[in-house]
């Protein structure tokens, strides 16, 4: 049998809440409530009330166990028709951008004419777990079969164990949280402190505007009385951001550069964007505002320290531009998560560095530098927070829209995403003009 | 935005305290529903003199599936009425108006609970002779005060028929306006004259769906009067374009999702906002644009004497100012995403735009604008078949008049004709009747959805 024929995935648009900090107005909002009001605001925008939709693929990082279902949950608690069906993707950071290579895929092949990519986090209404010994001893006693066996279950436990286990930002392997483990990759790579708080007022900077002339009218729906992210500071500046003291690597000394404001905010959020086949989008009168060309996962070795645990986009993006027969200087658009402003400097670092590509990436010259007025041109996550499964369907939808308004009759746009556990996510799109 | 005191002397107890106290009953009034008869009862249609319509209005109403009272069941007094019609466009001299008593008296005590009197007369101001201009501006009088006069939400109205439509295509332009009046659709309206001028009309296939594959747009729908024009004009065919703040987007949005609509946020002051309205048009919706409620408005009160230059501007740019900037973009008749000839502008006026509020003078000087406006409009555009109507609410329970202090708002509420406030749909259901198919004969006029209010009355 031949293989399937593809055609494009475009973007239609996109929706997202305002994203808050944790703790802030959505303190008491689950994911489900968050992914299904983002749903709702995207079924309104594109009047979409009891549309069945190809597939509806999210996720969320922090994650009760009750919520196996969160986005098929989401679904139902939506307008869209119950006849919608969904699925739940996990992949750290590049959660919502993996689900939208997902979605993409299966539109490219013609398994789908439609579907939605997404996803939610909430840092406030983490799940707390109880304590391994609590637990192994409640479930020990629910096994037993007699009385006296349960209590002899439960009569082992120890008060230390009734303790709950808060989650933490920490990878399982090393033990060190991200931050810790960027501030290394920063202090090898000497990224200076002043780059990155000057890449962090960029970002508030572009954000402020961004709203200011109406950019994100059509790409967020306020949620419970936030109307703008709720990260934002319009106002920082480099002295104001000078006066922060580091806050991870602080055992490196006078190396120690990452603060509270070059880094981002636990936050809480959810976004939404809408793909379909250019058929679909003209049939539904919705815009086709950019194609989704291709996309490329990599992960890297950061356990064994031959890596830096957030490098991993560094490597899928020469594996990706190689694919698709471009340089990393062919794109009008780069969005770079800023998961930390210093990630962003050492993946732009690692490209231009003769030695990293030829040794790390196998190439025989640098991939080169970027032009900086093309780097996340409306703010990104230090701006804008980063709800982790929420930041890629977030990053889609602004930049496919950026592509649409620019006025040449091309362009393309590079995403890229870091993620926990060494991966990172990478895509590219193209205008649709 | 409960009238506690209506639903308690409607109620079991409350309606036997009210009773013996002599207390005032304010009726509950009937309103549409879809599937609804146009009358809860059958309706009389008389006439004065040669009645020249007379026999239309009875044609139209029998077709429209009301049951008329003739032969003996007239006389009859144990026979309630659900509306009397009158047709008095041939009344020319002062002794004519006696035959207008003498049809109407015999009826007002038998009128059933929210009836619906209904006079035709024809415009005054198109009669050259003194005493027959002075005999259809006395109609006015009449029915003014039998709106104050009829109690238990009957209400009455005066139809002013065009001398040119009197002829031909008379009742074509009669027929929206008769079944409005005579609906419950028309619950709030009171004592209100409104000018019928020849058009050419398009009478809708299904008079429950006059909107059908149209499209509507509505600023301000987020909530209050907006959300309910919004949902009027979807349960009547639209697809309705839902336009708002984009700091109100949450609560837009799930207007726009329970009219199975669009939701736009926008804000209507900034410059681009007609274009971006038209664009969005143009992309989404087929580039046809039926009809646009400029509904969106704001108070900020004060006395004039406090009142600083944002006060004053940001009232006046929101409400005035902004429709005018978006009709002149909608009316260009090159635009794709533009305003379809035959199309209808319907804005929202105030009744403090015809009678002044203590406090309000930037408010009342945007809602006078609006009338302003529409006279002018609706003259320049008569060519093209676009009409252009306001509506002049007056006291409607909607969360802004929930914040008025008690004292002021059952002033507010009680000082009409129907002796209650008005619902957001009543203001909505006037706009989607001025706003519909059939109604190219109206254009130009302010209704008023004020239960009769003594308000600039």
């Amino acid at each position: 049998m031949a293989p399937p024929a593809t055609r494009s995935a475009v973007v239609v648009g996109g929706n997202r809440i305002p994203f808050a900090r944790a703790g802030g107005p959505y303190a008491h909002a689950s994911n489900q409530d968050m992914l299904t009001v983002t749903l709702d605001g995207l079924v309104a925008r594109f009047g979409l009330t009891g549309e069945r939709i190809g597939e509806v693929a999210a996720g969320a990082v922090l994650k009760h166990s009750r919520d196996f279902n969160l986005t098929r949950e989401a679904v139902l608690g939506s307008r869209l028709s119950p006849h919608t069906p969904a699925y739940d993707v996990q992949q750290a950071c590049g959660t919502g951008l993996e689900a939208a290579i997902l979605v993409a895929g299966k539109i490219a092949l013609g398994q789908i004419d439609s579907g939605i990519a997404g996803g939610a986090d909430t840092a406030s209404d983490a799940p707390i777990a109880v304590n391994e010994g609590l637990r192994r001893a409640l479930l020990d006693a629910s096994h037993a079969r007699s009385t006296v066996d349960k209590l002899k279950a439960l009569a082992g436990l120890r008060p230390g164990q009734v303790v709950p286990e808060t989650p933490r930002n920490a990878e399982p392997r090393t033990g060190l949280s991200m931050g810790e483990h960027q501030a290394r990759t920063a202090a090898e790579w000497q990224i200076g402190r002043e780059e990155q708080d000057a890449l962090t007022v960029a970002s508030h900077h572009h954000l402020a505007a961004a709203y200011d002339r109406g950019f994100f009218d059509d790409l967020v729906t306020p949620y419970l009385g936030l109307t703008r992210d709720q990260n934002l500071r319009p106002d920082t500046s480099l002295e104001k951001l000078a006066r922060l003291k580091p806050v991870f690597g602080k055992d490196l000394g006078d190396a120690a550069t990452m603060t509270a404001g070059n880094s981002t905010p636990l936050s809480d959020g959810a976004s939404a964007v809408l793909l379909a086949s250019e058929n679909w989008a003209a049939e539904h009168s919705l815009p086709a505002l950019a194609r989704f060309v291709d996309a490329e996962t990599a992960a890297v070795d950061y356990v064994h320290g031959a890596e830096g645990l957030l490098m991993a986009p560094a490597y899928a993006v020469p594996r990706l531009l190689a694919r698709q027969g471009l340089s990393l200087q062919d794109f009008d658009y780069y969005e770079i998560h800023e998961a930390f402003a210093s990630t962003v400097l050492t993946t732009l670092a690692a490209w231009q560095s003769e030695q990293f590509c030829r040794e790390r990436l196998g190439l025989d010259a640098p991939l080169g530098s970027i032009d900086r007025d093309k780097l996340n041109v409306n703010g990104s996550s230090l701006a804008v927070g980063h709800p982790f499964a929420a930041t890629g369907a977030r990053i889609v939808a602004t930049l496919a829209k950026e592509l649409h308004d620019q006025p040449g009759e091309t362009g393309r746009g590079l995403i890229s995403i870091c993620a926990a556990g060494g991966q990172g996510v990478v895509a590219i799109l193209e205008a649709v003009k | 935005m409960t009238d506690r005191y209506t639903s308690f002397v409607n109620g079991g107890v409350g309606k036997g305290v009210a009773k013996r106290l002599g207390l005032p009953r304010p009726q509950v009034l009937r309103r549409y529903e879809v599937g609804q008869p146009l009358l809860d009862g059958s309706a009389l249609v008389g006439g004065v003199g040669d009645a020249p319509l007379r026999g239309a209005l009875t044609e139209t109403l029998r077709s429209a599936g009301v049951e008329l009272l003739e032969g003996e069941a007239v006389s009859s007094s144990g026979t309630k009425m659900a509306a009397v019609v009158v047709d008095a466009t041939a009344a020319r001299l002062i002794t004519d108006l006696d035959d207008l008593r003498g049809v109407l008296q015999p009826t007002l005590r038998r009128l059933a609970p929210c009836a619906r009197v209904l006079v035709v007369g024809s415009d005054p101001d198109q009669h050259a002779d003194p005493q027959a201009a002075a005999t259809q501006r006395a109609l006015e009088g009449i029915v003014r005060s039998l709106g104050k006069e009829l109690r238990a939400g009957a209400t009455a109205n005066l139809l002013l028929v065009d001398e040119a439509a009197l002829s031909g295509s008379a009742v074509e332009v009669l027929e929206s306006p008769l079944r409005f009046f005579l609906s419950a659709r028309s619950a709030y309206v009171d004592g209100q004259p409104v000018r019928i001028r020849p058009a050419e009309v398009h009478e809708p296939a299904d008079w429950t769906q006059p909107f059908a594959g149209q499209v509507v747009v509505v600023t301000g729908a987020a909530r209050g009067i907006g959300a309910s024009i919004a949902t009027v004009f979807s349960r009547d065919g639209a697809h309705v374009v839902c336009v708002d703040l984009p700091a109100a987007g949450e609560a837009l949005a799930k207007t726009a999702n329970r009219v199975d609509g669009t939701a736009l946020q926008l804000d209507i002051t900034a410059p681009d906002a007609g274009e971006r309205l038209a664009q969005h048009i143009a992309a989404r919706h087929g580039g046809r644009l039926d009809v646009v409620v400029h509904n969106a408005g704001i108070t900020r009160d004060k006395l004039l004497a406090n009142t600083d230059a944002d006060r004053w501007g940001s009232v006046l740019d929101v409400n005035l100012a902004a429709q005018l900037r978006i009709n002149e973009v909608l009316l260009d008749p090159d635009r794709p995403g533009g305003l379809a000839d035959g199309g209808r502008i319907v804005s929202v006026s105030s009744t403090s735009g015809i009678a002044g509020n203590r406090g309000q003078a930037n408010y009342a000087a945007s809602k006078a604008g609006v009338i302003g406006l529409v006279h002018a409009l609706s003259a320049q555009l008569a060519d093209r078949r676009i009409t252009v109507n306001a509506v002049a609410p007056g006291f409607i329970e909607t969360e802004m008049t929930a914040k008025i202090p008690l004292g002021t708002r059952e002033v507010g509420r009680r000082i009409n004709s129907l002796s209650q406030g008005g619902q957001p749909v009543d203001v909505a259901e006037t706009i989607a009747w001025l706003a519909g198919p059939a109604s190219g004969g109206i254009t130009g006029q302010v209704v008023r959805v004020c239960g009769q209010s003594q308000l600039g009355a």
